[in-house]
């Protein structure tokens, strides 16, 4: 494993593409616009993961969400009209009460991350280490395998949920069953 | 500055914080359901990104090579996927219904 080289510089880089990303999601009145944003800051996120020596989860990141959940998004975007919501008011009349409520709840998470217990911060300087050579084997084990696997059923269930989901979204979107 | 540098967990906790608090403000002020749900999307990887921090940091301070951070923010990328195209599903109902993606006009239930 080599060394990581300028930390600081692609972890801000990263972030504040992450953080712009998801303000354009929230104001942008086109739709597809919202997306593309979503998409960049999704693909960043990627990039964080891989900083973290997580390449399997950078990987499903990349596969999963910026190519199959974004591009569903777009595909029903097409398929309704966004014409009319365009010109429509785009905030609801709670949005003050909205704002209030999540700056609230950021100050919660400030007075979290700044607790002090004897000294201490709540959570202490984390060192990051450097990745095992074996990511994606190492998550293949804890899914499947049958001695030190312990997520075996929770992954039976997720592929359950799966089914389930597929069948339900066709029932939606269906016109007559 | 020396804090600003030094990458540490809660550097991505941070930053986990301010993208879940993007998301919940596009959930309560946005009128657009599409945006509705692409902000709730932020929210689950917001989580992702700190089980992932953590999952790291549990290594650092163990030393053991469990990753079962990763194995959860796998389990939530399934999770959103299935509940993006569950919802998504109710908006082409939805639409099809009232020609709109306005939620406030989604007041069927409202007593």
């Amino acid at each position: 494993m080599n060394p990581p080289v300028a930390t600081p510089f692609f972890f801000y880089l990263l972030a504040g593409t992450m953080v712009i990303g998801g303000i354009l999601v929230i104001t942008r009145k086109n739709a597809v616009h919202s997306a593309l944003a979503l998409i960049t800051a999704l693909l960043a996120q990627a990039g964080l993961y891989l900083m973290l020596y997580a390449p399997f989860v950078a990987g499903v990141q990349i596969i999963l969400y910026a190519g199959g959940i974004m591009v569903l998004f777009l595909f029903v975007i097409m398929l309704i009209s966004i014409e009319r919501a365009e010109k429509e008011r785009q905030f609801n009349k709670q949005w003050l009460v909205g704002i209030i409520a999540a700056a609230a709840l950021g100050g919660l998470f400030i007075a979290v991350y700044t607790t002090t217990t004897k000294g201490k911060a709540l959570f202490p300087e984390g060192r990051m280490t450097y990745g095992e050579s074996q990511n994606t084997q190492q998550i293949a084990a804890l899914l499947f395998d049958r001695h030190a696997g312990q997520y075996m059923f929770a992954f039976e269930i997720a592929s359950l949920l799966l089914l389930v989901a597929i069948i339900g979204a066709v029932v939606m979107a269906k016109k007559r069953i | 500055m020396d804090a600003l540098l030094h990458i540490t967990t809660l550097h991505y906790l941070v930053l986990g914080a301010a993208l879940f608090l993007l998301g919940v403000i596009g959930v309560l002020t946005r009128r657009n359901v599409v945006i509705v749900l692409m902000s709730i999307e932020l929210i689950l990887n917001a989580v992702n990104l700190n089980l992932v921090a953590f999952s790291r940091y549990w290594q650092g301070i163990h030393g053991s090579q469990a990753l079962h951070g990763q194995v959860f923010a796998i389990f939530v990328i399934t999770d959103a996927a299935a509940e993006a195209a569950v919802g998504l599903g109710i908006l082409i109902a939805f639409f099809r219904n009232k020609e709109t993606v306005n939620v406030d006009e989604v007041n069927l239930l409202k007593w």
